[in-house]
């Protein structure tokens, strides 16, 4: 196969005429009769990396480039690429939810996403959810229900909340357990998070 | 993570040719949730990534009363839990809304959620499905075993399959398509769930019966008959964003109060989902009781053959099975 070719690390390749060629291959070989059938297989598709290709993202409203290989997630292009290191690489193995951004409005993990598969999505981090330099409600709530202690993973759950209170503006308890259950704390604040819900939902704080 | 090629076709004709013939030249990345993890420990290391979230075909669900639900493999496991086509079929409602966690559920796809690979941890440094010592013992005897199999184990793969999503989509009699370009006819094959998972009989072989220029497109559940009763029941140690140490699920077609007959689906007890013809058998005929319950739940871990450190999940299998049930027959 053509894709047994070995390729250096190092070779900074984006599309090339070659990687185009070897896909479409399958079709040339098929006769031309046969190619209104074949036109799916024979069409070209581009191969890119290992090396950097161009990628841009549309983080908070605004189009972000960089040069990067394929294989960079989403959460390091914010973090070491376009300096906004609010969303946290603790796992990074999606189990933990300290790197929670919003992907075409739902949350997701961005240790769980490579950064050249998020072109075209519209990314939301922490640092859009802030009002200029005033703290959302949602933030005032953390701060004011004592929901964090160390903070390293409450950007995660901000991020998180905030979403989940605005698709169940009154949740019940359980339906909160159920909401944040993607976002640890290994400090334990979940009671200030769970009462930072329960109060945006008018309800008793535990 | 090691550099890969990276390639989005947008037909699944494109598919075949850009994965190559072997596990090491392409890997299918759809949701991704699985996957990058596994890269990022080394323990798939493929030369190139084919993103398949551009093929629009594969993506979505439909309902009809007579064809049961198509599920395209691309559809976000979130997709499924807001989807009205599964009004039908409460018990799979109940196994994706409880699958894993909200940011998963909105990047992972049903397709990546049958395709996943097992947590089995030895599987997860990079030691394979059947860990060996030089001589040939296996390490999961040997050694921390308090997760591992307790049911078809004879070919000495301990890991458990790790899909909860399965047990309930075979308890309904669900198929799996699967497309390669390079397949003779329509590229297309179909096969019934259960046997799409496989237990290998050697470190060579895989868990799925999937080649690796093959994808699974969609699922096919048939529609449900008429007075099928399901219950569904994980026993975790949290309440969410768990593996289960053992789950089931149940599906019983009642004539009146009686069982005409029964699946009973059993998840993380062995390397596939755990299809126990046993515990169906001691319910046809029956109506749903404690005692009949007990009895499936007694049944289904007959065969059981626990490790140094897993002897509490016959309990745990037995309790999920005698609670699926009395969840079908409505008594729980």
């Amino acid at each position: 196969m053509a894709d047994d070719r070995p390729r250096k690390p190092e070779d900074n390749s984006g599309v090339t005429r070659r990687d185009f060629m070897k896909v479409s291959a399958v079709g040339v070989a098929v006769p031309v009769v046969l190619g209104s059938v074949m036109d799916a297989a024979a069409e070209e598709v581009p191969i890119q990396g290992p090396g950097k290709v161009p990628i841009t993202l549309q983080v908070n409203g605004k189009k972000l480039s960089a040069q990067l290989e394929p294989r960079v997630t989403l959460l390091d292009a914010l973090r070491d690429n376009f300096d906004l290191t609010g969303a946290k690489r603790v796992c990074d193995r999606g189990a933990c939810g300290a790197c929670t951004v919003l992907m075409d409005g739902k949350p997701v993990y961005a240790c769980a996403i490579l950064a050249i598969d998020a072109q075209g999505r519209m990314i939301t981090t922490i640092e859009a959810l802030a009002e200029g330099d005033s703290l959302s409600p949602v933030m005032q709530a953390f701060v004011a229900h004592d929901a964090q202690q160390c903070g390293f993973c409450t950007p995660g759950f901000i991020v998180t909340t905030t979403n989940f209170l605005q698709k169940q503006p009154a949740p019940t308890a359980e339906e909160i357990r159920h909401g944040l259950s993607g976002n640890f704390c290994r400090c334990g604040t979940y009671d200030g998070i769970r009462a930072v819900a329960l109060a945006h939902a008018g309800g008793k704080q535990s | 993570m090691r550099p890969f090629e990276y390639a989005s076709p947008n037909s699944k004709e494109q598919v075949a040719a850009l994965l190559g013939t072997s596990w090491e030249q392409g890997a299918i990345l759809a949701g991704g949730t699985d996957l990058l993890a596994l890269m990022k420990d080394d323990v798939v290391t493929p030369r190139r990534l084919v993103n398949v979230k551009g093929i629009d075909t594969l993506r979505g669900t439909s309902y009809q009363p007579g064809n049961g639900l198509r599920i395209g493999a691309l559809t976000t496991i979130a997709e499924l839990a807001d989807s009205k086509d599964l009004a039908q079929y409460p018990m799979l409602f109940e196994a994706v809304t409880e699958a894993a966690s909200p940011q998963i559920r909105n990047l992972a796809t049903i397709g990546g959620n049958m395709c996943q690979r097992p947590r089995c941890w030895y599987f997860r440094s990079g030691m394979g499905l059947m860990p060996m010592t030089k001589d040939g013992k296996s390490l999961v005897v040997a050694g921390d075993n308090r997760y591992a199999a307790i049911l078809g184990t004879q070919t000495g793969a301990y890991f458990v399959s790790p899909s909860t999503i399965a047990p309930a989509l075979i308890a309904y009699g669900a198929k799996v398509r699967i497309y390669s370009a390079k397949a003779s006819g329509s590229g297309v094959r179909e096969l019934p769930l259960g046997r799409f998972f496989i237990t290998p009989k050697s470190a060579k072989e895989r868990e799925h019966d999937l080649k690796p220029d093959e994808m699974v497109i969609e699922l096919i559940v048939p529609p449900p008959p008429q007075n099928l009763k399901t219950g569904y029941f994980e026993v975790r140690q949290k309440a969410a964003f768990d593996w289960p140490l053992a789950m089931a699920a149940v599906a019983l077609q009642m004539d009146g109060n009686t069982v005409k007959s029964a699946r009973v689906v059993m998840g993380h007890v062995a390397p596939v989902p755990w299809v126990s013809d046993e515990a169906a058998a001691t319910l046809v005929g029956k109506t749903i009781t404690p005692d009949t319950a007990m009895a499936a739940a007694n049944a289904a871990v007959t065969k059981a053959k626990p490790l140094s450190m897993n002897k509490y999940k016959i309990t745990l299998a037995k309790a999920a099975v005698k609670r699926a049930v009395l969840k079908a027959g409505g008594a729980a």
